[in-house]
């Protein structure tokens, strides 16, 4: 109970802060004093200090599984293990905007210390752009959302947490997530502030790029964890579904890697000094764009939060005066800059830059118009129809393979100016062995054979001419392995959409199966009694023709507080394929639905997002 | 030379490990990707495929009959729009009211190369 | 001048965006299929629950002016409800009801009308629940009120309510 009194003290006391520092940071501004900056540095940690406080607090509360917190009752339960309990604290809509706070509260205070070397106007001005979106948020917690709302009379009970949440990945992505997502805030209070101040230029990219690449870091492998969660716990054998939540994330990302490459121009050359402006604005836009969209209630999801209109609403107009706010501030200061023309030829890094950046707002506005377009439907002329996989699959994937011959180029190519003579004949060559390859190992399957192979041709291409580039002595090594990964990628998803085999059959307990050469015995089930859920595990042999025996053992759970019923697939995963099977209660009956699926080069769709995620990392640690 | 012989190692790697993977056509049945476009009208959230709700474990059989009747993919989407409205289906048609949704990404695609066009070649 | 127009534009833009989420979050996120008006029931054949006999839909319902069919399971919890509703209207009225067992073991169905009373003048069973798909349910209970040339002139989702059946009433008057 007074855990609670605590965190939402503490939490008034920050929003106090929060206010206060949004006036203080612009009478520093406007004082341009050398001393100020020790004060505004301690009521930064001062205002971060609060949220961890109250962060702590909240996570107590459910440690100690305190139901006089509306919070803890409506998300936790006694007997859930202690791991989920604490990481149940972000798992709902409360929780998780404390999780918004925290690291909010965090970048800005790491901000001031990392920018020493900035220009102190610029600084000052930062403070007070992130402040607005802090005091904004702390807003947004106390009037619609508070972690800390008391239940009088304190039930017994609670109401527990969806099983589906109760997962170690699941567990941390939210943390790494906002690391990316909440972490671009910095950019854009940061980009307003280089606005004002006209401070756009090769040293503030410099010092932008490293918040750029620790953002962009995060979110690739926030994203990661969520379609590695989907794929382990879900129990269909995919990792995205073009969901909202999923696409929520993905635009962001986009937007970001699209502002990796804009800002190195702006660092080289001094170019494109609006657009950066622009990307910069646009990526937490998007982030703000996406927490509207999922905890208004406005998009139908499978993994949406508590939704809640009057929340939406907030969310709306918050973000609705920040687009006013960018666009007022852009219209006052923009003509200020010195726009020195300087040409940009078509062979040349800076125009490849800007062809990728092309390409990229061009997926942005696939996933964007996809995800929102029901909404406007819906509005103008009250009709509801669905977009899924079939819209996103058949616009995206032909520029794909555009794009991947695009970067096998691109980056190759000098700055300023380049000459067109020196491609290589063993290039032009090399590039039709691979299309060559690519249709004839596609070429037995069945679906659109021109596309797929178009598409697995560019991205082999990709692979070799990166790969090439290892052996190269002065080659951009975090450039080379984000390149590298990302054609693996590709491919790795074109092989296996390609050569998954599924089956899928009831079957009895005992009985057994023929399917594509393997043997599929359903030997027998064994029932357990655990902590919060009875274990339901079913134990399979699968022999292949080359009479090898493998193991599997999904498992049904029937948790008792939800009352839900859960599959659990197992999965062994190869570094060739996955063997993926699930098993599901037909009702009432002592027959299982079965699905087995072989899925090749699962594991290589992990690793080459996580070679990408690496690629910049080592980039933000290169000395220059 | 190296480099060539290297090279050619590696693109025999590439193919010789195909070879592991069974070579016959792409598997999922017609069931599986039809209902795999389909809205699960209970779990709204989920395909057909993925649900297991009482309506998709129908539909599921439905499909499969309508499959053994000989109707055609196209056949069957259009029985279940007129049944429960285009929403059913996770592809959207290319009417009229929907042309805004397939055309607009590529209108601005265009409208971005005319931006790089007038940077690049016009001064 | 340009800039300025650029800049009102860009301004109006986002108004209207801003304008369609606003009235967007009115709106329900759940999607209800839409009633199509003056649809026909398909013809269906099925097993009678008891004689397990197959009858045709057509046969049954062109003899009566009105029929009500109600799709219904013993496990359906709201089915439990709206029975009584059901077995008012079968004795108060002259209306031809028939019931369509949805997913159910028959046994179950059985016990189910013996605990509750029987207020259909057949049972017909959709084991599958193809059937229902076939009539454009989707879930129970549905209920669809049909005039004898199997037209729908009223469908109700979601257990009947006494106010569904004083309507039904005065419809058939």
């Amino acid at each position: 109970m007074i855990s609670s009194h605590i965190g939402y003290y503490s939490l008034l006391l920050g929003f106090g802060i929060s206010v206060s520092l949004l006036v203080y940071s612009i009478f520093c501004f406007k004082k341009n004093n050398q001393n100020i900056n020790q004060n505004i540095f301690s009521f930064l940690f001062l205002q971060f200090f609060t949220v961890v406080i109250s962060f702590i607090s909240l996570v107590y509360s459910f440690v100690i599984s305190d139901f006089s917190n509306a919070t803890v009752y409506n998300n936790s339960h006694s007997t859930k293990p202690i791991f989920y309990k604490i990481t149940g604290t972000w798992g709902n809509h409360e929780g998780s905007l404390l999780l918004w706070l925290l690291v909010l509260t965090l970048f800005i205070f790491l901000f001031i210390i990392f920018s020493k070397k900035q220009p102190k106007k610029y600084r000052f001005l930062s403070i007070f752009f992130q402040q607005i979106i802090i005091s904004g948020f702390f807003l947004f917690l106390l009037l619609t959302s508070n972690p800390f709302n008391f239940l009088f009379p304190v039930p017994n009970e609670g109401l527990g947490l969806n099983p589906i949440l109760q997962d170690p990945a699941l567990a941390i992505h939210p943390p790494i997530l906002y690391l990316g997502y909440v972490g671009s805030s910095i950019i854009f209070s940061a980009s307003l502030a280089s606005l004002v101040q006209n401070n756009i230029n090769r040293e503030w990219a410099i010092h932008i790029k490293k918040w750029i690449l620790a953002a962009w870091f995060f979110l690739t492998i926030g994203i990661l964890l969520g379609s590695i969660w989907a794929y382990y716990e879900l129990g269909w054998g995919g990792f995205w579904f073009w969901d909202p939540v999923e696409n929520v994330s993905l635009m962001p990302w986009l937007c970001l890697t699209a502002l990796l490459h804009t800002v190195k121009v702006l660092e080289k050359r001094n170019l494109l000094k609006s657009w950066t402006l622009i990307l910069s604005i646009a990526t937490f836009t998007f982030s703000m764009i996406g927490t509207f969209l999922v905890r208004s209630g406005i998009l139908n999801s499978v993994h949406t939060f508590a939704n809640d209109p009057e929340r939406g609403m907030f969310i709306l107009l918050f973000l609705f005066s920040l687009i006013i706010l960018s666009i007022i501030l852009f219209f006052i200061y923009q003509g200020k800059e010195n726009t020195s023309q300087k040409k940009f030829f078509l062979i040349s890094k800076e125009t490849s830059i800007l062809i990728n950046n092309w390409f990229m707002m061009y997926f942005l506005s696939v996933v964007l118009i996809g995800t929102t377009y029901p909404i406007f439907l819906e509005v103008i002329v009250n009709e509801k129809i669905s977009i899924g996989p079939p819209f996103f699959n058949k616009l995206l994937i032909p520029f794909l393979a555009l794009f991947l011959i695009f970067m096998a180029v691109g980056p190759k190519l000098n700055w300023i100016k380049d000459n067109y003579k020196k491609i290589k004949y063993s290039r032009i060559v090399l590039f039709f062995i691979c299309m060559c390859i690519s249709f004839y190992l596609i070429k037995k399957t069945s679906s659109e054979i021109l596309f797929t192979s178009i598409l697995g041709g560019a991205a082999l291409y990709l692979l070799l001419v990166t790969t090439k580039e290892f052996l190269n002595k002065k080659h951009n090594i975090s450039q080379t392995i984000s390149h590298f990964g990302f054609s693996l990628f590709i491919l790795s998803i074109l092989f296996n959409s390609l050569f998954s085999n599924e089956f899928s059959a009831n079957m009895k307990i005992g009985q057994e199966l023929i399917y594509e050469k393997e043997q599929i015995k359903f030997l027998k089930i064994k029932t357990f009694d655990k902590q919060n859920y009875k274990s339901v595990i079913a134990n399979f042999e699968i022999t292949d023709e080359k009479k090898n025996v493998i193991s599997l053992y999904p498992e049904i759970r029937i948790y008792n507080q939800p009352n839900i019923l859960t599959s659990e697939a197992d999965i062994i995963s190869t570094i060739f394929f996955d063997k993926f099977i699930v098993i599901n209660l037909l009702k009432g009956e002592e027959i299982f639905n079965v699905r087995y699926q072989t899925k090749p080069f699962m594991i290589w769709i992990w690793i080459s997002v996580f070679l990408i995620s690496i690629g910049g990392i080592l980039s933000l640690f290169k000395r220059h | 030379m190296i480099k060539l012989i290297k090279f050619i190692l590696l693109i025999l790697f590439l193919i010789l490990s195909f070879q592991k993977l069974s070579m016959a056509n792409n598997n999922s049945s017609q069931v599986d990707k039809i209902s795999k476009n389909l809205r699960c009208l209970i779990c709204q959230g989920q395909s057909v495929y993925d649900s297991q709700s009482d309506f998709a474990l129908s539909m599921k059989i439905l499909i499969n009959n309508k499959i053994k009747e000989g109707k055609s993919e196209k056949q069957i989407y259009d029985y279940l729009k007129n049944q429960y409205g285009e929403w059913i289906v996770y592809d959207p048609e290319f009417n009229k009211k929907n042309i805004i949704l397939w055309l607009f990404p590529l209108i601005l695609f265009i409208f971005g190369g005319l931006l790089i066009y007038r940077k690049v070649f016009i001064n | 001048m340009k800039k300025n127009i650029f800049y009102l534009i860009l301004l109006l833009f986002f108004t209207f965006i801003f304008s369609v989420f606003y009235i967007g979050l009115d709106k329900p996120n759940f999607y209800t299929p839409k009633e199509v008006k003056n649809s026909s029931l398909e013809e269906f054949t099925s097993n009678e629950l008891f004689s397990n006999e197959q009858l045709n839909s057509k046969d049954i319902i062109e003899n009566n002016k009105f029929t009500l069919v109600n799709i219904w399971a013993s496990w359906c919890v709201p089915c439990r409800l709206e029975h009584s509703v059901l077995m008012d209207i079968s004795e108060k009225a002259n209306l031809n009801i028939i019931g369509l067992n949805y997913k159910d073991k028959k046994n179950n169905a059985i016990k189910f009308l013996n605990e509750l009373g029987n207020p259909f003048s057949k049972v017909l069973t959709d084991p599958d629940g193809i059937i229902s798909i076939s009539l454009g349910a989707y879930g129970v209970p549905e209920t669809f009120l049909l005039n004898n040339k199997s037209r729908v002139i009223k469908k109700y989702i979601g257990p009947l309510t006494k106010d569904n059946i004083l309507e039904i009433k005065k419809i058939i008057k």
